[in-house]
């Protein structure tokens, strides 16, 4: 399946360039297709947000990114990474232990995860856990480690960080955890950060500093981000650009304030009318996206929104629709729009 | 004889639990307690909600269960008014605790937790209705009545948990606190376990079935946008104890309160044109077991005065009519920012 314009080589802008990615699981209980041909692109210091549902392939998609799926993914497409001196590396192309990809792990691009209790090795201290990236690879000794340790943890706003850096996980906070986490991501200097639901676990004071805290940290270190997030009002903030998810598939992308005023397609037109609004007036009420996501073992053969869309048609479930560009930099992958290109073509010919 | 106003179905009034601090192996000693719910006062009107808002481990789930009796609160009263007259949930003996339950329900989080795996639908819904000895053919009608109710089809009482999805299960939730027909119902964060397009379809039910039955809720949850759909009234808390109650539009365009404003503005709404302040607050959630002198919000409020740090503020009367307070020594003279 083609999704968009394979290009060759990579925009120059372009940092991450991610193109037809498909993975697939292969489990006893059947093959689960959890990427069907996702494409996207990351502008140098810019950030894209990736929307979606639980079990859309949000996820998936960015550990892809780092190889760090498990054994049992099968992965095609391509996913060109600009390095420092201009070259292009297809990550795919590397083995997910070997250097290559550990040097372009962590190094290049850093991830933070969602739950950072799960994430933090609860035997160690804050000072090993940061310390043992720069040991390992930047030939640190353990002095410098510890004082480069306590560096970042008040780069990332960790009061007394003289102390806490000898304490253990438990001692520290939720919002805490993941400054850590945030600290231990940023210490080489990556310059892609991929962040996987950061806030999700957090209270809504503290989801706003940890956002506050990565815009920071984006703007001081030009960093390019990649956020992973189920939150819509969190995106709508975060992010430059914006790819929804459904089923595996970017169902729509484009730049946020675009999505956000005027969605395209049924999929996201449905998730901004199910949201209740902060600013919302009272005895208006929110419509759900009737029926609820299929399961992951389904083959599709039609759109993979068509028995939940309110504008299907029959094409709808005879074939996969083709990512139509509708905007300087909007895409949407509907039947609905299909039909004009179509016609489009028919009179450019 | 126990009374409240006519319009009003559930009464709480300084509502205290604290979990005991022990300390010592052989010996247990109570060293200190965790003032999870610190004298909480709240009313629902008949067939209105209300909301219970504040960050995690401000007590609100606690204060649910105590209403409930869940827990046992360590002090103050819970009238309820019951189909035979009102009672204090706080002081019942068990066998009419059971009778007052029917007419008070509880719906879940976790849809995945709060349903036993190794049941089907049909027990699962039918449980209240057994305990309080239904015969099984009137059981079994029931069930199927209530499945449809919940939008669910009758057939699927055969069914186990795991074929269903969270927003379906969470449905069977919503069925279980409707099978006795109760006339409260307490929803402790009933859609944050749940994905976004579902989570509309379950608040809908929940506003749904509050028109057709008359029901009061007491709605918990964090996420402030949900609150601002479901409720007609909302309490913040702090650390134990409600900081602002107020009804919801009152609330959210004029909080009194600073932790409210603080609150509000830090929810990114989902309109990359609504304004979005992120530095409203610094550091977080105090959460020791030390008695606070004071207001338990001064450390963090960007407001906060000497005396804030001497003086516990009381609930007080904000406007003429009584029907938004605040906890805080300026409510009347600090001008806070809301949503419109």
């Amino acid at each position: 399946m083609k999704v968009g314009v394979l290009m060759d080589k990579m925009d120059q802008d372009h940092i991450l360039e991610v193109q037809d990615l498909t993975v697939k699981f292969l489990m006893d209980e059947g093959t689960v297709h959890a990427v069907n041909g996702v494409s996207f692109v990351v502008p140098a210091g810019k950030s894209v947000g990736i929307v979606g549902e639980s079990g859309c392939g949000k996820t998936v998609s960015s550990y892809s990114i780092t190889q760090l799926l498990p054994k049992s993914a099968r992965l095609t497409g391509r996913i060109l990474f600009r390095e420092r001196d201009g070259q292009v590396t297809n990550i795919t192309n590397l083995t997910p232990d070997g250097k290559e990809m550990r040097r372009i792990r962590g190094k290049e691009i850093a991830m933070i995860f969602q739950e950072p209790m799960s994430s933090l090795s609860p035997v160690h201290t804050i000072c090993n856990q940061l310390s043992e990236a720069m040991l390992q690879f930047q030939g640190m000794t353990k002095r410098q480690a510890r004082t480069r340790a306590v560096e970042l943890l008040q780069l990332v706003g960790i009061p007394y960080a003289e102390r806490r850096v000898d304490e253990y996980p438990f001692q520290l906070s939720g919002g805490m955890r993941q400054r850590v986490m945030i600290a231990m991501a940023l210490s080489r200097n990556p310059r892609v950060l991929i962040a996987d639901e950061p806030t999700t676990a957090l209270d809504v004071t503290l989801q706003a500093q940890v956002l506050r805290l990565i815009q920071d940290m984006q703007n001081e270190f030009n960093l390019s981000l990649v956020l992973i997030t189920h939150d819509l009002g969190v995106v709508a903030h975060m992010v430059d650009h914006v790819c929804i998810m459904y089923m595996g598939q970017i169902v729509e992308s484009g730049p946020v304030k675009e999505i956000y005023d005027d969605p395209k397609h049924p999929y996201t037109k449905g998730l901004m009318n199910s949201i209740p609004k902060l600013r919302g007036r009272r005895g208006e009420r929110v419509v759900p996206i009737s029926g609820s996501v299929p399961s992951a073992y389904a083959v599709q053969t039609g759109c993979p929104f068509c028995e939940r869309c309110p504008e299907r048609s029959k094409r709808c479930t005879q074939g996969i629709p083709q990512r139509v560009k509708i905007g300087s930099e909007h895409y949407v992958c509907c039947h609905l729009y299909q039909s004009g290109k179509e016609e489009q073509d028919v009179i450019n010919a | 004889m126990l009374s409240m106003p006519d319009d009003v179905i559930l009464q709480v009034t300084d509502l205290v639990k604290h979990f005991p601090i022990e300390a010592g192996f052989f010996r247990k000693k109570q060293i200190g307690a965790i003032r999870a719910v610190d004298g909480v006062s709240i009313a629902v009107q008949k067939g209105k909600t209300l909301g219970l808002v504040g960050e995690s481990g401000c007590g609100k789930t606690t204060t649910a269960r105590a209403i409930l009796r869940a827990l046992e609160p360590t002090s103050g009263s819970v009238l309820f008014r019951t189909r035979e007259g009102i009672v204090d949930m706080a002081r019942l003996g068990a066998a009419d605790l059971k009778k007052a339950r029917a007419d008070m329900q509880m719906i879940f989080q976790d849809p995945y937790s709060s349903l036993n795996s190794r049941l089907p639908i049909m027990d699962i819904i039918a449980e209240p209705l057994k305990s309080h000895g239904y015969p099984k053919a009137e059981r079994e009608e029931r069930v199927k009545e209530l499945l449809e109710l919940v939008g669910l089809r009758a057939e699927y009482a055969r069914r186990y948990p795991h074929s269903f999805s969270g927003g379906q299960r969470q449905r069977i939730g919503v069925a279980r606190a409707l099978a006795l027909n109760p006339a409260l119902i307490v929803a402790d964060e009933p859609v944050s376990a749940l994905d976004v397009s579902v989570q509309a379809q379950v608040l809908n039910l929940l506003l749904d079935l509050q028109e057709q039955f008359g029901l009061s809720y007491v709605f918990i949850g964090h996420d402030l946008s949900v609150v601002r759909y479901i409720c007609d009234q909302v309490a913040v808390m702090y650390l134990g104890k409600i900081v602002e109650l107020a009804d919801v539009d009152a609330l959210y365009e004029d909080p009194r309160h600073p932790y409210t404003s603080t609150l509000l503005l830090a929810v990114p709404d989902a309109n990359p044109h609504a304004p979005w302040r992120q530095d409203t607050v610094k550091g977080e959630v105090t959460g020791d077991e030390r008695e606070i002198v004071g207001c338990s919000f001064a450390p963090r409020c960007r407001y906060a005065q000497d005396i804030c740090r001497e003086k516990t503020p009381e609930l007080q009367n904000v406007n003429a009519d009584s029907t938004h307070l605040s906890a805080c020594h300026f409510a009347s003279e600090i001008t806070l920012e809301g949503v419109s």
